[in-house]
């Protein structure tokens, strides 16, 4: 299949879901249908890639040199794949959830899902800056109605926050940062290596950094992450799938390519402004652990644990160095699945429950035992232990910065995942360690089957990737030969 | 007989057509007849524009050789403005017939013998190349224009035409006055005589003071900030059929006038070293993209708010023009095209909730969005070709008038065009807000979704805004070909 093709795969399937509407048999065969195509789509573009020689196809050229095109490199594959396989295990979930908590309107809902994803993928296959903005900036908009799903004063709140941020930050840093890329290099595409070197004067170069990494506002560096709490008014599906994995990972892929084709490595690391921003990113990372630890709110802590951890994925970026580079694109993959299994399992909750706080979840491993195992297993790979595939990337983080001499990096780090322990491990601990506190002793309630399966199938994917952590590895190594 | 000497048909078809209309009986006859007068003006004129790319063409009336006789003298420039405002009528009238049915219910022959006028007015002043015949053309479509406008369903329209009345008219008498000069000092009123003529007299008050006359008083007619009073009002209670129509097109008109002065009978050598015209341009423009905007981000008729972000929007084309540059020339004519096609697609929309709803206030369309999906998804995506989202017109639009400020080093204004397309995205945003997310008014009734009859057009605007914002070549050939004609230069 053709990139294009595959991006399509999503738009044409939220065209069919939206006019099933409320046929809820036939909307939810479409969204699978959609789904399980898109994936092989993806899939079928992983053999060139490991080949050396990924698809690119060049779809319409608006004007000269401005065009929409599409290239599959290894990142953008890692990203695509994150996605689609990320999205199979969301689709019964969301199937599950939304019907659970008997939410209406869901062909505008699943039909926007859709979009999301082809989104996503649009931005993991774009050749060049415009096709990437173009991307980013559907999915900015198609996940707007999705956090406001619930209708309420506070989704709606909370979506203006969001749209806001998002809006104002890509237009009004991003865009004038690729303008002026593409004036001042010639060129707009994503090239191995980078296109600025020699381009742009030293201060020039500074000042593009500073815009391109700040109008990312999807990777939600301080001080403009205030959206990523605020979307977690929507229903956890969209939290689980978009804020954990399709719409933060955008964000945390776009600084990465940036990196890796724009700038460069070797350019990135001269510029004055590298470490400041790295530090902004170190920074983030500190603070958001620090404010997660304080948040009862379950959803609330997830969402600053993102925060910090999608951090880590910038800091990769900004260190400069292969391995720390390849560290953050494993984690963008080891993080999705850890985390959309601890929004699962906050949903899941949810669900059985109506539970949302941390404090009231004492014992409540004794009667959801799956749900809190899976919750386990995605805190470990959030954290980056073992048996997790979130110890291979934060392994090749810290060497990065280690390789790259930023030791107080490597602080960072360290004193970041014992707060990550902090803040992740009592929800566990409570659950199954506590006695339940309303003396609640029905024996085993899980939620519906449709949400259990899927959240322990990400929690296991989670312990697969510890055994393919040299998969991942291998793959992201192709960027740099 | 080829095609470029049927031309002049396209002003004469809906001139002829006009007293005829106006003794029609009925509803559906004026309408047919507006309608296919349209459609034939838009035939010529997109049959004839590939002809225009490759050089200018005259005919002269009654075969009086110029510059005797009147000289109709086209080339890609006036091609691509006339080729906008035919096919702006003829996309517009099939929407309007319905609307107007609603809102002009009585002496429609009337109604339509003016709009034709107005018509034909508009596409005289494009196609002539005789700068009396400009002001006579620019009388007819503006007289009738005020009777048009006093046609509003609210008494406030005939305040308002009346403004437009007096206004419009110090404006066309200025330029009368610097058409004056300029004949006293060369005796002739054909443009391209001027051109030859004016060099030897370039140095005399009069032709100085011929300029600044003439520049005032087409600015006056383009709505150029602060000249601007006159519109808020006119469009905001003109019938929506008649707001919709001199949006897209009466201004850009006046626009394209004002580039032919300047650049073809002065020559930019002069017009621009006479007078300080480009920073006044610039300042002017950029003035009115930041008042326009920041107005129309409070305005609670809707209509008015369009007007003002045209205000806006002018300031964009004015500022790209006043560049000086052959691109810069280029990304004026382009604004001006696409952004007819902006304001023609959200007038439109406006126009159908009014049909429906009977009101364009923004606190009574609260909720409106579930009410009228199709026609608020289509004022939706229209404002995304306002703000200049990519593959919207309105995104090359934008991207042309930021290369033409980096080409002539005008780096700075960059950040301020991105700053009045946030201000655009805000006041578009209320809308879509209001639409959406609140709840309608408590006592209000419900409304049901417009006709096809309605929306079918409307779409049809929505998607050539979408079109022209992924096939470009009609839109930047057209504009860099009649930069090329005006300047001399290929962008």
């Amino acid at each position: 299949m053709s990139p294009l093709t595959v991006v399509l795969i999503p738009f044409l399937g939220a065209a069919l879901i939206a006019l099933a509407g409320d046929r809820s048999r036939l909307r939810d065969s479409l969204g699978w249908i959609t789904a399980i195509l898109f994936f092989i789509g993806v899939a079928s573009q992983l053999g060139p890639v490991l080949e050396g020689a990924g698809r690119s196809q060049q779809v319409w050229e608006i004007l000269p040199g401005l065009e929409l095109a599409f290239a599959v490199e290894p990142l953008g594959m890692g990203f695509a794949l994150l996605a689609a396989t990320l999205w199979l295990a969301a689709t019964p979930y969301a199937i599950g959830y939304m019907g659970a908590m008997g939410y209406t309107h869901l062909g505008r809902f699943f039909a926007l899902y859709a979009i999301a994803l082809g989104a996503a993928a649009g931005i993991a296959f774009s050749a060049n800056l415009l096709t990437m903005f173009v991307f980013y900036e559907v999915l900015s908009l198609s996940t707007y109605p999705l956090v406001a799903h619930d209708g309420t004063e506070k989704a709606k709140r909370g979506a203006r926050v969001y749209i806001s941020l998002l809006l104002v930050t890509s237009i009004g840093l991003m865009l004038p940062a690729i303008i002026w890329t593409w004036q001042a290099a010639g060129t707009q595409d994503f090239v191995a290596g980078g296109i600025l070197d020699g381009r742009v004067s030293p201060a020039a170069g500074a000042f593009l950094l500073v815009l391109f990494m700040f109008g990312t506002g999807k990777a939600a560096l301080m001080p403009f992450h205030r959206w990523l709490p605020s979307a977690m008014v929507a229903p956890t599906p969209v939290s689980a799938l978009l804020h954990a994995v399709a719409v933060v990972k955008a964000g945390v892929f776009v600084v990465l390519k940036l990196a890796l084709y724009v700038f460069g490595l070797d350019y990135l690391k001269t510029l004055a402004t590298a470490d400041f921003m790295l530090y902004v990113a170190a920074f983030t990372l500190l603070a958001a652990s620090l404010v997660a630890l304080r948040q009862d709110n379950l959803k609330a802590r997830l969402a600053y644990s993102t925060v910090s951890q999608l951090s880590y994925i910038a800091v990769g970026a900004l260190l400069a160095h292969q391995v720390a580079a390849i560290g953050g694109g494993m984690h963008m993959v080891m993080h999705g699945f850890g985390k959309i299994t601890l929004f699962f399992c906050a949903g899941a909750i949810y669900v059985a429950t109506r539970k949302t706080e941390v404090s009231q979840l004492d014992g409540i491993g004794r009667r959801m035992p799956v749900t809190m195992f899976a919750f386990l297993l995605g805190a470990l790979c959030v954290i980056g232990l073992p048996p997790t595939g979130g110890l291979w990337s934060k392994w090749h983080l810290v060497m990065g910065a280690y390789e790259a001499g930023h030791a107080p990096i490597m602080v960072v780090f360290m004193i970041s995942t014992l707060l990550n322990i902090a803040y992740l491990l009592p929800p566990v601990i409570r659950a199954f360690l506590l006695p339940p506190r309303d003396g609640d002793s029905g024996g085993i309630r899980e939620a519906p089957m449709l949400c259990v399966v899927p959240l322990l199938l990400t929690a296991l994917g989670g312990v697969a990737l510890f055994v393919l952590g040299e998969k991942s590895f291998d793959l992201l190594s192709l960027i740099f030969s | 007989m080829n095609i470029v000497e049927w031309l002049p048909f396209s002003v004469l078809v809906p001139l002829i057509a006009a007293p005829v209309c106006a003794l029609l009986p009925g509803r559906v006859l004026p309408w047919l007849l507006a309608f296919l007068s349209a459609l034939a003006a838009l035939l010529i004129t997109a049959i004839a524009l590939p002809v225009l790319w490759q050089g200018e063409v005259s005919y002269p009336f009654g075969n009086w050789p110029p510059p005797i006789g009147i000289e109709y003298r086209i080339d890609a420039a006036n091609g691509m403005v006339a080729l906008l405002v035919a096919a702006i009528a003829a996309f517009v009238l099939p929407w309007a017939r319905i609307i107007n049915n609603q809102e002009v219910p009585e002496r429609q022959g009337i109604f339509y013998a003016l709009f034709l006028m107005a018509f034909a007015g508009l596409m005289g002043i494009t196609l002539t190349g005789d700068v009396f015949n400009v002001f006579v053309f620019l009388e007819i479509s503006s007289l009738s224009t005020y009777a048009l406008i006093a046609h509003g369903w609210d008494r406030r329209a005939l305040l308002a035409s009346f403004r437009y009345l007096i206004m419009g008219t110090v404006g066309a008498t200025f330029l009368l006055i610097g058409i004056g000069f300029l004949y006293m000092m060369t005796g002739t009123l054909n443009m391209a005589d001027l051109a030859e003529r004016l060099p030897e007299v370039r140095d005399t008050t009069a032709v100085r003071a011929a300029l600044a006359f003439i520049i005032v008083g087409l600015g006056l007619k383009l709505a150029l900030f602060p000249l601007h009073l006159w519109l808020p009002n006119a469009y905001a209670y003109a019938p929506n059929f008649i707001s919709t129509f001199i949006a897209a097109t009466a201004t850009k008109v006046a626009l394209y006038v004002m580039l032919r002065f300047v650049f073809t009978v002065f020559a930019p050598d002069y017009s621009f070293v006479a007078l300080p015209l480009s920073a006044v341009l610039m300042a002017l423009g950029i003035a009115g993209m930041f008042a326009g905007s920041w107005v129309a981000m409070f305005q609670d008729n809707l209509k008015r708010m369009l007007a003002y972000s045209s205000v806006a929007q002018i300031g964009y084309m004015v500022l790209a023009i006043s560049m000086v540059t052959s691109l810069g020339v280029a990304a004026g004519l382009l604004h001006l095209f696409n952004h007819a096609l902006m304001k023609a697609a959200l007038f439109m929309a406006l126009g159908t909730v009014f049909y429906q709803t009977g009101s364009v206030q923004i606190h009574r369309l609260r909720g409106i969005g579930r009410q009228m999906p199709w026609t608020m998804t289509a004022f939706a995506l229209a404002g995304l070709s306002l703000i200049g989202v990519p593959l919207t017109a309105g995104f090359i639009s934008k991207w042309y008038l930021i290369l033409a400020a980096l080409q002539a080093d005008l780096a700075w204004l960059i950040p301020l065009i991105l700053i009045t397309s946030l201000m655009a995205i805000y006041y578009i945003w209320r809308v879509v807000e209001a639409a959406w997310f609140l709840e309608p008014p408590d006592h209000s009734e419900p409304v049901s979704e417009a006709p096809a009859a309605l929306l079918i057009p409307l779409w049809v605007m929505v998607a050539l805004n979408f079109y022209f914002g992924i096939d470009t070549r009609l839109t930047v050939g057209a504009a860099e070909a009649a930069a090329r004609a005006l300047t001399g230069v290929a962008p």
